[in-house]
């Protein structure tokens, strides 16, 4: 046995290699990403694995490949289930003959996400099994149990581990590593695979047929466990289960629940033996709900009655305020502790350099503040402190808020942006429905040629797939014109004055045109030993006036009434470019 | 249950932090103890403020609650003011004594405090105050300054120094290796003689 200090996501993408898989998927969503990033980095692997376009691409594809009786593992966020919905629910009733598991990392206190939502639900909704794991080791080992679940009863299983699971590191005991050997073949089966109605009818009733064995065999293979031990009891689900642990009087019951569904007579026959209950999970009651419906006349603490918050993440000193007011504590063994106040923020911010400034930049000179920004899912969301983000719903939805601003009536210019990787996501559809009902409007794609905030995945603009074997990268330009757009113009975004030309053209014409804002990412570049030398303030010449300053790029300071250029300069030379009394110009090699 | 050793490293996306995670766990196995930690990834890291939780001997959650830490490590002076409630009452504090300034200083023409100030601020934690800069130059690489701060702070971490100079030397870059030993040795002699 070998113990590595590991990321929970490191720790998932081995437990994939111990279980011998076959095909991997998935699109990049934090937190979810490093799965496939470990996964395509292994030296000449025996498995295939895909970065996919979008999640249902993704999902669609592992499935297919699940049906040929082989292991997939699909990958993606929680939002990005959303998307998957579809052939979810329908997977649901097919089933698969090869075991499918699909991860959808759940994001409490929304750190790097558009909402709140809940995987578990998911699952309730398709009527799939969902592994929930409260550790780092429990993630892992839960890997294995999921294929195996999913071979058993020809279900996809959902997994959803969270934030403080995928993002959280722990030592970790490690099995070996089993080589996929599997080959997919497909067996022809209508009655499974073509849901007209007269199959999906009988699909349907043997989907329902399965639950209760399934109830019974997660309670059997110990995924969901109890501990008797007083009179009062408290069932947690999730990294709210470790929480507990930390803080469980030893007079309390203990029940972990860690796969759902939840076999109701055996949770009835714990919660009959308790005079008080409290749950404890993140997110949705979905725990709560069960232990309502099999409770009697058992009080029940939690969200709903407003003992615990339905929004937000846990954590061990909320679990321990929790505990007090449900009466499971005496005390609270925390302090309540301020921070000190009125400190200057530290917000993420666009990086030095990055190219997705200059082009706001250039985009809020011709537009102005009274031009109308909707925007999407990516690093340039950051432009929300340029003041050059209106809204952010979705991905892909830059394209449409912006068409049905434009259609409502609404007078204003409206300028939408979008980054490469999600414009390939879901944006070409939204393009193509503004042409075709005659909005009015600019899109300006962000073409930083990779899915950078994630943490640079490779998409089908990139040129390589996702373990870096060169494809043909697709023509952005060519998939706006064949949506029927006839403005489409590319350029460079540290062109500041070019750039301002063409949105200017844009801004006089009617229709739907689109600016394609190419540029490498700023990280890349550096990564690929791109050297442009730093750039510095002439103290002489700056007038101090602000204008780079307010610029907002991170590599210029201000101080002593004068600009100036520290070391995080990348000598993208778009501040030589704004400053009017030409202060700024290519450092002097030393 | 053995009582957890917390340890909370803070500083700005890019400085090292998660490095300096992986060289405490990694000591952690050598030592063949338990350990848990929490990071920050994603959009929430691009130059913003990040929190690196690691808890030695930790058996279930990885989060620190604040008043509780028992040593609070910063690489930038404002974050371990920011992140200072953290520390439990006789806590120990090893801080950079120099602070990058938030661009939104300059863009919002936000107060800032100084660097004197901030260090007054701190006193009633009498923390290692260390120019991490300086002495990583003279180690050999300005790189260095987190693997710096790490060696003055092992004194106070219940971990051997052998055991985390082994775990510096397998984690860093190869071509820094001999960099990173004396940047370590160098911020341990540092601190020794406070």
């Amino acid at each position: 046995m070998q113990r590595h200090y590991l990321l929970g996501n490191e720790a998932i993408a081995h437990a994939c290699l111990e279980s011998g898989i076959d095909f991997a998927s998935g699109y990049p969503g934090t937190p979810s990403s490093e799965v496939i990033d470990v996964l395509r980095v292994q030296k000449d692997p025996a498995y295939y694995v895909e970065w996919s376009v979008n999640e249902k691409v993704a999902l669609e594809n592992a499935l297919a490949a699940a049906w040929c009786g082989i292991r997939a593992i699909c990958t993606m966020k929680h939002v990005g289930l959303n998307v998957a919905a579809d052939p979810l629910m329908t997977s649901a009733y097919t089933g698969v003959t090869g075991g499918l598991v699909i991860m959808s990392a759940d994001d409490p206190f929304a750190h790097s996400s558009q909402n709140e939502q809940d995987t578990r639900c998911y699952a309730h909704f398709a009527r799939l099994p969902c592994l929930d794991p409260a550790g780092v080791q429990e993630a892992h080992d839960m890997i294995r149990t999921a294929f195996e679940i999913s071979e058993e009863f020809r279900l996809p299983v959902l997994f959803r581990p969270t934030t403080r699971i995928c993002h959280s590191k722990g030592d970790v005991e490690l099995g070996a590593v089993v080589p996929s050997t599997r080959k997919g073949e497909f067996h022809k089966d209508p009655r499974q695979y073509v849901v007209i109605p007269a199959h999906t009818r009988l699909l349907h009733k043997k989907l329902n047929e399965k639950q209760p064995a399934l109830k019974k065999r997660l309670v059997e293979r110990g995924l969901n466990h109890s501990t008797i031990k007083g009179k009062t009891a408290i069932i947690a689900s999730g990294i709210g289960a470790s929480y507990v642990q930390e803080l469980l009087p030893p007079d309390v019951s203990f029940m972990k629940i860690g796969a759902y569904p939840i076999d109701e007579e055996w949770l009835g026959e714990f919660a009959r033996k308790h005079e008080k209950i409290l749950v404890i999970e993140e997110l949705a009651p979905v725990v709560e709900e069960a232990v309502r419906q099999v409770a009697g006349c058992v009080p029940v603490f939690g969200k709903i009655n407003g003992y615990a918050p339905y929004e937000g993440e846990l954590s061990p000193a909320v679990v321990a305020a929790i505990m007090v007011k449900a009466g499971f504590l005496p005390e609270n063994p925390f302090a309540a502790m301020e921070p000190v106040q009125n400190l200057p923020l530290r917000p993420p911010i666009l990086c030095a350099g990055c190219h997705h400034r200059a082009a706001f930049y250039a985009i809020k000179k011709v537009f102005k503040e009274s031009a109308i920004y909707p925007s999407d899912i990516g690093c340039y969301t950051l432009g929300l402190q340029l003041r050059a983000v209106d809204t952010t719903i979705c991905m892909g939805a830059s394209i449409t808020v912006g068409s049905g601003i434009a259609h409502s009536g609404e007078p204003r210019d409206v300028v939408s942006t979008i980054g490469d990787s999600t414009f390939l996501h879901t944006g070409i559809q939204g393009l193509m429905n503004a042409v075709y009902n005659g909005a009015n409007m600019t899109v300006v794609i962000l073409d930083n040629r990779i899915t950078a905030m994630t943490g640079h995945q490779p998409n089908p603009n990139t040129g390589v797939t996702a373990t870096g074997v060169e494809s043909p990268p697709v023509s952005l330009d060519a998939i706006c014109r064949a949506c029927g757009v006839t403005f489409v113009e590319t350029v460079d975004p540290y062109d500041t004055t070019g750039m301002v030309r063409v949105l200017e053209a844009a801004k006089a014409r009617k229709g739907v045109k689109v600016i394609i804002a190419k540029q490498m990412c700023v990280i890349v570049a550096r990564r690929a030993g791109v050297k442009r030398g730093r750039y510095a303030v002439n103290p002489e010449i700056c007038t101090g006036c602000g204008i780079c300053v307010r610029f907002g790029c991170p590599a210029i300071e201000f101080a002593d009434e004068k600009a100036r250029i520290n070391e995080l300069c990348s000598g993208c030379a778009v501040c030589a470019r704004l400053c009017p009394v030409g202060a700024i110009s290519r450092e002097a090699k030393k | 249950m053995t009582k957890s050793f917390d340890i909370l490293i803070v500083g700005i996306g890019g400085q090292g932090t998660i490095l300096a995670s992986n060289i405490l766990g990694e000591a952690c196995l050598l030592e063949g103890r338990h350990v848990k930690g929490a990071e920050t990834h994603g959009m929430a890291q691009r130059g913003g403020s990040v929190e690196t939780h690691i808890r030695i001997d930790g058996q279930y959650g990885p989060l620190i609650v604040p008043g509780t830490a028992d040593l609070l490590i910063s690489f930038d002076l404002l974050e371990a003011l920011r992140y200072s409630h953290f520390l439990k009452s006789g806590g120990t504090m090893v801080v950079n004594r120099h602070m990058v300034l938030p661009t939104s200083v300059f863009t919002q023409k936000s107060p800032v405090p100084t660097e004197d100030e901030i260090v007054a601020q701190l006193a009633r934690f009498n923390p290692c105050l260390i120019d991490a800069d300086k002495i990583a130059i003279e180690a050999g690489s300005s790189l260095s300054q987190n693997v710096v701060i790490l060696g003055a702070a092992s004194w106070s971490i219940p971990l051997k120094a052998a055991s985390l100079l082994a775990a510096v030397k397998k984690l860093v870059p190869k071509k820094t290796v001999e960099i990173n030993a004396k940047a370590f040795e160098m911020g341990r002699a540092f601190s020794r003689t406070r």
